[in-house]
């Protein structure tokens, strides 16, 4: 596939463009915080995304969704970046829907994935132990116990974990901490006995739950793919997060980027407009060349996903790690070339810069993409 | 698409059968690299027997069309060509500032007699071509070009100087911007002439780079009598055609710094070696891959700017992004390379022929960013014709 939009993309990304303007913009994102909302995100704006065919983008549509894709998927993460809008497309529409694709029993799809596509039931991602994302360092147990197993361990950073249905809980049933063999994915129901959450609000007014688990029964259907052979599983949901987040991280990087220029157009000093002076115009325009750099690894990364590229792992760090890179970029200088008023909470222009951060720590930062990038590539 | 098909079918023989097995190893030296011209001098049978079956077939200007020399290949075929070519690692056989920025202004701006005239040697490697556009007081404000062309009544008579005129000393012809009329303002009165550079009054002398290499002349115009016929476009409007040609080397300088090479993490991994299967110097590793993900997030780049092009959506002025960003990362890769060999890359001259290459490469690498309009120029052109920022 060649590395335009087609048609129907170009549909896609104008009618989520419009949605989120619309429906969820920053100003949304500033009064949730401001109310110190429970949920952290808009339901009813859940229910019209699920409408409009968002949350169930990658649900394949015998099971009720629009099955447009990651590419499509990418488009609409990309509104989100733009408008900042909280939402738990990430942590259903991606992770929870691309777990069940991937690893789910026929039963478990069909019993999950019209929920998804309906925006009816969320998903949470429990796998991040370590502080640094680090996928295969998995300490929490899942030991034999009747039917099923046991649940023991806590998880640290666990997206819209506070508000999730379901979690997809990575456990250990073999091996040591950092062996990515003996990892088991499950299907835990977030109200089981022994689950306790605890909220954390981020810099950028999303949420990640630190879950605990003791002693929590799961049966044995509710194990998702093979007993020991999670980590495949796994790595499919955080590749597809990745790609997603790259696309996201690229609407915070151009409307943030849109926005300064705006601003070096207006703003006055020395009896001239600031976006006159040389010094801010270099690094406006390499930051331009800059985003369209993010915007073609990131668009790759999409097709790869698509295409079911035998090297989608490798375009979804690259994606991850420039995306994640431009995005740290076009933050910083938004907010610099905006000099004081940049630091105001009341400006917009920070909240780009947090998200950005808490954007590229999710899932792995540049540099840990770019270890795993080079260790695919063999050095 | 089955003509596409059988149109490889059809390349892929023909080039089994014409491209001389010489030409399919890989450039060691500069003399492997063809450039043509009346001097031309072969490294052997093969070279010359390489550049007159393309020549012959038009296949060195394959998107041409045929009655000026070209192919007359579509877009689509072009790139099954290329793709032939390289599946055989055949070499280019013909370089040639002829190709790569006259060519595309000659069949924008040229008239009839011009193209019939000009565009058919440049496609045989028969007339080797030269670029007169800098001189000592106008380099990035090149429209402050000096050179005169007075108008006397059936020729121009040119004199002045130009500087930085890649292989002057080797071409046959030079297509030079020259001033016709020194009242009008400064973008207004320059013209785009065409000349022979063994015309009587031009003379050249070359400039002897910090790589130890003289790529670049000094070129000098007494009293150069050129025939009106050889003034391409119109008197005065010679800046358009510049900045038209400047987008085509912009392009070129970008795209040809990337392909077909070994990647810096190739290189790295056989000379540093692996220890636990990453690289042994953890340090350098860093660099290597931050540069890896860069070059690639570039090399997609290039590839989505020509899906848009043949899907119809022009990104625009693109060419100052590619020629800058594919510039600043060339010299970044020339200088991994260096702190890749350490203390070896320091090398200028031993007992083999090559040893030094590294260090003369890293040299001249420092120029792409300076040549075909600097970094800074192309950063401007963004901010002003793109971004639009005021006062640019």
């Amino acid at each position: 596939m060649a590395l335009v939009l087609t048609d129907d993309q170009k549909m896609i990304r104008d009618s989520a463009d419009g949605f989120f303007k619309t429906e969820a913009p920053v100003a949304q994102h500033r009064k949730l915080r401001d109310d110190h909302d429970a949920t952290g995100f808009d339901r009813g704006t859940w229910a019209k995304m699920a409408e409009m065919g968002f949350a169930g983008v990658l649900v394949p549509e015998e099971h009720g969704g629009a099955g447009f894709g990651h590419v499509a998927a990418g488009l609409i993460m990309e509104a989100i970046g733009r408008n900042l809008s909280a939402a738990p497309m990430l942590s259903t529409a991606v992770l929870g829907t691309t777990a069940l694709v991937t690893g789910g029993t026929p039963e478990q799809q069909a019993k999950y994935l019209p929920l998804i596509a309906e925006g009816k039931r969320l998903f949470a991602l429990a796998a991040d132990e370590a502080s640094r994302h680090s996928p295969a360092q998995v300490a929490t147990t899942a030991t034999p116990s009747g039917n099923g197993f046991k649940l023991n361990g806590t998880k640290g950073f666990v997206l819209d974990g506070h508000v999730a249905d379901t979690l997809i809980v990575a456990a250990r049933t073999a091996g040591e901490t950092s062996d990515k063999d003996g990892i088991t994915l499950f299907l835990v129901d977030a109200k089981s006995a022994g689950i306790s959450t605890e909220r954390r609000s981020l810099i950028d007014s999303r949420n990640a739950a630190r879950v605990t688990f003791e002693d929590v029964q799961v049966d044995g259907a509710d194990v998702l793919g093979e007993v020991g052979g999670g980590f495949a599983i796994l790595e499919k949901m955080l590749d597809a997060g990745r790609a997603c987040l790259a696309a996201e991280m690229l609407g915070v990087s151009s409307e943030s980027f849109t926005r300064t220029i705006d601003y070096l157009k207006q703003r006055e000093q020395f009896g001239q407009k600031i976006g006159s002076f040389q010094a801010l115009q270099h690094r406006a325009a390499h930051l331009f060349c800059e985003v369209e750099l993010a915007r073609s690894a990131t668009l790759r990364s999409l097709v790869a996903l698509d295409e079911k590229d035998e090297r989608a792992s490798l375009f979804a760090s690259l994606a991850k790690a420039k995306s994640g890179e431009v995005a740290k970029l076009a933050t910083n200088e938004g907010v610099q070339m905006h000099g004081g008023i940049g630091m105001t909470d009341d400006f917009d222009i920070g909240f780009y810069m947090k998200r950005a951060r808490a954007a590229q720590e999710t899932f792995g930062d540049v540099a840990f993409q770019g270890d795993r990038l080079a260790r695919m590539m063999g050095y | 698409m089955a003509d596409l098909e059988q149109f490889r079918a059809e390349t892929r023989a023909w080039l089994e059968a014409n491209c001389p097995a010489e030409m399919r190893l890989p450039i060691a030296r500069d003399a492997d690299v063809c450039w043509g011209g009346r001097g031309v001098q072969f490294t052997g049978e093969a070279q010359k027997t390489w550049l007159e079956r393309m020549g012959a077939k038009g296949w060195t200007v394959p998107e041409w069309p045929k009655a000026y020399g070209g192919g007359g290949l579509t877009k689509d075929e072009a790139k099954v060509l290329g793709s032939e070519m390289r599946r055989i690692k055949a070499r280019s056989p013909l370089s040639s500032f002829g190709i790569w920025m006259l060519g595309p202004a000659l069949l924008k701006y040229g008239n009839e007699e011009q193209k019939l005239e000009h565009l058919p040697k440049i496609a045989r490697g028969e007339i080797r071509w030269c670029q007169g556009y800098s001189e000592p007081g106008a380099g990035s404000d090149l429209a402050s070009l000096r050179t005169s062309a007075e108008d006397k009544g059936d020729h121009y008579l040119v004199n002045g100087q130009k500087v930085w005129t890649s292989y002057a000393d080797k071409a046959d012809w030079i297509f030079c911007l020259v001033r016709t009329d020194p009242a009008a303002a400064k973008h207004l009165g320059i013209s785009f002439l065409l000349f022979d550079m063994a015309s009587p009054g031009v003379s050249t002398s070359p400039i002897k780079l910090i790589s130890g290499a003289s790529p670049f002349c000094q070129t000098f115009f007494d009293d150069v009598k050129v025939p009106k016929n050889n003034l391409m476009g119109e008197a005065g409007k010679g800046w358009d055609i510049a900045k038209y040609l400047l987008t085509h080397e912009r392009e070129m300088i970008g795209d040809t710094e990337m392909g077909g090479r070994d990647s810096v993490s190739d290189i790295a991994r056989k000379t540093l070696g692996l220890e636990n299967a990453i690289l042994s110097d953890t340090g350098l590793r860093t660099d290597v891959v931050r540069h890896e993900i860069n070059a690639w997030a570039f090399a997609l780049t290039m590839e989505r700017v020509k899906d848009e092009a043949k899907a119809g959506q022009g990104v625009g002025a693109l060419s100052s992004m590619l020629k800058y960003f594919g510039t600043e990362l060339n010299k970044d890769r020339q200088q991994l390379l260096m702190s890749i060999a350490g203390s070896d890359g320091l090398t200028w001259a031993g007992k083999t022929e090559g040893e030094g290459d590294l260090a003369r490469g890293w040299l001249r690498s420092r120029a792409n960013s300076i040549e075909g309009g600097t970094s800074e120029i192309n950063l401007n052109i963004i901010a002003k014709r793109v971004l639009e920022l005021p006062g640019a």
